[in-house]
């Protein structure tokens, strides 16, 4: 994220020098600043709007209704996660608003599920495995009915805004695909490293 | 089919909000009102806390739109996909899916109003569109909401996956349109 970060304004001021757009690149932080508060300040009422609902779920049982049900699909993608655990119920109303297509109510979940994570995670700052396949998993976009895309289409006078949808289902599936594969082998390639490292730790702290 | 899809996503979110509490009320004896109060409580903290990683990311973002460092790196790119046959028009709005959706979507909209929605370059853009998503800015707002710092391999597995969607919608695009 560091080297992400420093590249994209690095990228962005020196490309600025050579095509004299200092004064738009200047403006452009204050006014992305602003925007990114707003985004943060729009997120609240749907955030409050769907924690309120998702713990009146939760109460009547509805949310470990559906982990359960996708409990095989878990132990795959999230094997140290216990079976019972919380997080497993908000991961499973996450993909279930995003596959929908709810993206507004698919954020407060997906955040209650990172707070559940966390309290699996024994290190607070340094992402767990289980977050970094979640997150992946994201950029799949997981939605199978891309609404946004389907309306800009009409808008622009296609004949068949959906015919792009049986594409796009396939498209996501692969994607995500390759997310879960990508996720893992990131895991198992940083745990490798970690053994060589102090291998006597960690099979101590195994055994303990 | 659109005005199917469209009836489907109002009427949903409303049947929810009613449906979940009735049944807990009805079936479960719940409070059904002060659970939900107290399930709502942390939205706003939520919401303040994910603003410093907001910030970071969209003001970096937002500079390197500004400066059309984006047309370089298309320029760069542009041999290289062409040889693989993918249609260079589709790159900009492709590569700036992970960064910004608002940006991305106007600019497949530009794709459209010149080649056609229905044009097979305006398939690709729309299914590359829906198979994607804006990588950078869920980061931020899940791993900020935890105030997790280091992200460690997320975001190069993200991307990977950003690209194998595009590469995906663009053999899928071929083999049906």
């Amino acid at each position: 994220m560091n080297i992400v970060w420093l590249l994209l304004i690095g990228a962005a001021v020196i490309t600025a020098i050579f095509n004299g757009r200092m004064a738009e690149v200047s403006n452009a932080t204050f006014s992305s600043a602003g925007t990114a508060i707003e985004l943060a300040i729009g997120l609240v009422g749907g955030m409050t709007l769907f924690l309120g609902l998702m713990r009146v779920a939760q109460d009547a049982g509805l949310v470990q209704l559906l982990a359960r049900a996708l409990r095989p699909v878990f132990r795959v993608l999230f094997p140290e996660v216990p079976r019972d655990h919380p997080a497993l119920g908000a991961i499973a109303m996450n993909f279930g608003a995003n596959m929908l297509g709810l993206g507004d109510a698919a954020t407060p979940f997906g955040i209650k599920a990172m707070e559940d994570l966390q309290k699996l995670n024994p290190d607070k700052e340094t992402a767990s495995d289980a977050m970094c396949m979640f997150v992946t998993l994201h950029s799949s976009s997981l939605q199978l009915i891309p609404v946004m895309v389907i309306s800009l289409r009409a808008a622009a006078g296609s004949k068949n805004p959906s015919e792009i949808i049986v594409a796009t289902i396939f498209a996501t599936l692969a994607s995500m695909a390759v997310a879960i594969v990508t996720s893992r082998f990131f895991a198992r390639l940083q745990r490798r490293k970690v053994l060589t490292a102090g291998s006597t730790d960690v099979v101590g702290g195994g055994r303990a | 089919m659109k005005d199917l899809i469209n009836a489907a996503s109002s009427w949903i979110v409303p049947l929810l909000i009613l449906a979940v509490p009735l049944y807990a009320y009805a079936a479960r004896r719940i409070r059904v009102y002060e659970s939900f109060i107290e399930g709502a409580k942390e939205g706003f903290e939520i919401g303040v806390r994910i603003m410093p990683y907001l910030v970071a990311i969209l003001v970096a973002i937002g500079m390197f739109r500004a400066s059309g460092a984006m047309d370089w790196l298309v320029w760069m790119l542009t041999p290289v996909v062409s040889w693989a046959g993918f249609p260079a028009e589709a790159l900009p709005s492709s590569l700036m899916r992970s960064l910004s959706g608002s940006a991305a979507f106007a600019m497949s909209s530009e794709i459209f109003k010149i080649h056609g929605p229905d044009s097979f370059i305006g398939r690709l853009v729309s299914v590359i569109q829906g198979s994607t998503e804006t990588t950078f800015y869920i980061m931020a707002v899940y791993f900020g909401a935890i105030a997790v710092r280091k992200t460690r391999y997320t975001l190069a597995a993200s991307l990977v996956t950003d690209l194998s969607g595009i590469v995906a919608a663009y053999v899928i695009c071929r083999l049906l349109f």
